[in-house]
């Protein structure tokens, strides 16, 4: 089962609803009884939102019980890592040396990189929690994030860095530990970057795609024998006989309410090929769960707690 | 209104299209590009990130799309397009301010230099931001409108020129490029060079120290561009165009930028609120059409199934269930119009699309797009 893995990484191309699908793992993990941590890598804000939580820090907060989230940050990770492992604690003194550290990590390729996915895997080492999710970086990032110790090792020779890529690159390699769940919607843009993201995930590094996710995914809203009485009601003459019906005051609002299903209908039937695409186009299949777009009138807690529920169904 | 952001794109020649991730910067931008070469008139550019490969083989572009600009086939316009190539950018970028061809060659040939240009964090942004600079300069086009890289935060982009020349500027680069030996007696930075030594190892500093002596020889050509490179972002003739869907976190984006924005004088000159349910779902007589529709006398119904030729029970199922549905877009639509609000304040100019029934991936879905954005048909005009 995809929960028993220790280590989620949640990804796919921007807005399609990365941080939400990430939460709602996160939130059903730690439904299930598992002790959760959710990392947001972007440090945005948005996965204290999906929450309706304060801003989150570097030290984790529970916002529900059994599961704790917090916002990556490459100097308080340095910081820790410099505590713990090459036990230099620099308290206090890591203000201007940061800044300094920035440019570093800026021109010394995949070191703000191993900072952040060092502590993920230092996280998942350590088993302070029975699972890490990860609101990752977008597709475009993700390889590069999820790579890094591999590009460490081949481009620094010696150093307590590279000496720590190897149990690195062993959580990261385990597909017992550790998988990618894509996260995409059903249209044409990202269902080829996921595509694109699945070959690459693959081909450049040594993580296992677990999981597809289509999400917001429009409903479908009658079978195929309703089809032919939707066709036959929009016909003219009968709107304007339902507009006769429902009277004066609504009369001019039928056609907009009978379009908007024929609009649902459209979309629901582009998003079935979008979806047929995706399967088609994978190399190897990989198991897909349908999320449907889920109607709250808030945002935040509430999406995630409709979009968790979908996920059970299928992943418990 | 809507003829403003017409005006918009007459009265500026760069116009930076950005916003969160998915929400349509690529297809406005192209979308504006299409409007203001056949409505206005003049040379049209667009640079764009990452065209969906249909979309860019609808335009007759497939396979040709680099940092040259590539003629786009619009009857009676003249629009151009190109697409970002971070690699051939920095590649160019060596190749303007290297001193002389043999440091030129010793850079490109430099192992390292690859991989830090493709990993340098912001790399993506700044190239953008260069060749916005470039193509403008070339005085070749009379508006040059720029798809952003889908960053991790928008702010990357507004701060990349910034960064870029501080990192030539940086007490760092001095003390990467000083020979090793030295600086281990460097009283000032010697905490940081043990720390540095042991954490990466002295021959990865080394390595790099190597590269950047190199790259350092072109600091002031670097720091020049990359200066001017900034004060286009702040220029009169440069707008700021802000994509947000209705949804509440590129809604927050969208606010975050616009804000971001404000306090770096960088002027956003509109908002575009794309994909969003169609105006006619919000009209109060819709909401009132929807409820009479599951109050129907069922003889009516039976009268409606006649006209329609289906069974009576199959017209009372499928009625109810599209005024129940009804009721769910119309939430949705709520909570779009208070996104709506939030948003419209943020900038002097806002146009809308609504989500259309298919993906935007030719000619045809680019003008009817634009058409959405900036209203009115396609005639008359000139620059
Ligand atoms: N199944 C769904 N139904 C309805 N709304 C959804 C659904 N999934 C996500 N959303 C909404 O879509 C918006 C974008 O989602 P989210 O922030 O999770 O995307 P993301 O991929 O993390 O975006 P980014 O690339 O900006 O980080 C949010 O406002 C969220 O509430
Ligand atoms: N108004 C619209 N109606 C329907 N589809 C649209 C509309 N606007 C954009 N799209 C579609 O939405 C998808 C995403 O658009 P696009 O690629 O332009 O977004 P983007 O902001 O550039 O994404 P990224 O951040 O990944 O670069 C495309 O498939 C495009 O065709
Ligand atoms: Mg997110
Ligand atoms: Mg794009």
């Amino acid at each position: 089962m995809i929960l028993d893995r220790r280590l989620l990484f949640v990804t796919g191309k921007g807005g399609v609803g990365k941080t939400t699908v990430a939460a709602a793992v996160a939130d059903l993990a730690a439904a299930s009884g598992r002790r959760t941590l959710l990392v947001e890598m972007d440090a945005k804000g948005a996965v204290a939102a999906a929450f309706d939580a304060p801003a989150l820090g570097f030290g984790p907060t529970e916002v529900q019980p059994n599961l704790f989230a917090m916002a990556m940050n490459t100097e308080d990770s340095l910081r820790e890592y410099l505590k713990v492992v090459a036990r230099i604690p620099l308290v206090g003194r890591i203000g201007p040396l940061a800044r300094t550290f920035d440019f570093v990590a800026d021109a010394a390729p995949g070191v703000k990189e191993i900072l952040a996915i060092g502590k993920v895997c230092y996280e998942v080492r350590e088993r302070h929690y029975d699972l890490v999710v990860v609101d990752a970086e977008a597709s475009g990032h993700i390889v590069a994030q999820i790579d890094a110790p591999r590009a460490i090792r081949e481009l620094v020779q010696v150093g307590m860095v590279r000496d720590q890529t190897e149990w690195m690159l062993a959580i990261l390699g385990d597909p017992a530990v550790t998988g990618l769940v894509a996260v995409t919607t059903a249209e044409e843009m990202p269902v080829v970057e996921t595509l694109e993201l699945v070959g690459k995930v693959r081909s450049g590094t040594d993580v296992d795609v677990a999981a597809l996710v289509a999400n917001r995914v429009p409903a479908r809203w009658f079978g195929e024998a309703d089809d032919a009485v939707l066709d036959a009601l929009l016909a003219q003459p009968v709107q304007q006989r339902l507009a006769d019906a429902v009277g004066v005051k609504a009369a001019g609002g039928v056609t907009s309410v009978f379009r908007a299903a024929d609009m649902a209908r459209t979309r629901r039937g582009m998003a079935e090929a979008h979806l047929a695409r995706l399967l088609d186009g994978l190399a190897a299949p990989v198991p897909l769960t349908v999320v449907p777009e889920v109607h709250a009138r808030a945002g935040g807690r509430r999406v995630v707690s409709l979009v968790a529920d979908v996920l059970r169904e299928e992943w418990l | 209104m809507t003829r403003r952001l017409l005006d918009l794109l007459d009265t500026k020649e760069m116009v930076v299209v950005c916003g969160s991730g998915g929400t349509g910067k690529t297809t406005v931008a192209a979308a504006l590009g299409v409007q203001a070469a056949t409505r206005l008139g003049g040379r049209v550019l667009v640079l764009t990130v990452d065209p969906a490969r249909r979309l860019a083989d609808a335009l007759g572009l497939a396979g040709a799309l680099g940092n040259t600009p590539v003629r786009v086939d619009v009857p009676g316009a003249e629009l151009w397009m190109a697409m970002l190539d971070t690699k051939a950018g920095w590649d160019e970028l060596i190749r303007r301010h290297a001193p002389d061809p043999a440091l030129r060659e010793r850079v490109l040939a430099n192992p390292l230099y690859r991989n830090i240009t493709g990993r340098f964090v912001n790399s993506h942004d700044y190239i953008a931001m260069e060749q916005l600079h470039e193509l403008h300069a070339s005085g070749q086009y009379d508006l040059v409108i720029i798809d952003t890289p889908p960053s991790r935060n928008a702010l990357d982009l507004l701060d990349a020129p910034g960064r870029m020349r501080e990192f030539f500027g940086s007490a760092l680069l001095k003390w990467l490029t000083v020979p090793y030996r030295s600086r281990l007696f460097n009283v000032a930075t010697k905490p940081f060079n043990q720390i540095a030594d042991r954490i990466l190892g002295s021959r990865f500093l080394q390595d790099i120290a190597e590269f950047f002596v190199l790259f350092r020889t072109m600091e002031a050509g670097f720091v020049q561009r990359a200066t001017e490179v900034e004060r286009l972002l702040v220029d009169d003739r440069t707008t700021f165009v802000v994509v947000s869907t209705l949804d509440p976190a590129p809604a927050r984006e969208a606010r975050f930028l616009a804000e971001e924005l404000r306090r770096r004088s960088m002027p956003l000159g509109a908002m575009v609120l794309n994909r969003t349910l169609p105006a006619e779902v919000r009209r109060p007589v819709a909401a009132r059409a929807a409820v009479a529709l599951r109050a129907l006398d069922p003889g009516v119904v039976g009268e409606v199934a006649a006209t329609a030729a289906v069974r009576p029970a199959a017209a009372a199922h499928v009625i109810d269930e599209v005024a129940r549905r009804f009721g769910e877009v119309q939430s949705v639509a709520t909570r779009e119009a208070e996104r709506r609000r939030e948003l419209e304040v943020l900038a002097p100019l806002v146009a809308e699309a609504p989500l259309l029934a298919g993906d935007v991936h030719d000619l045809a879905g680019l003008r009817a797009l634009g058409r959405r954005l900036t209203g009115g048909r396609e005639a008359g005009g000139s620059r």
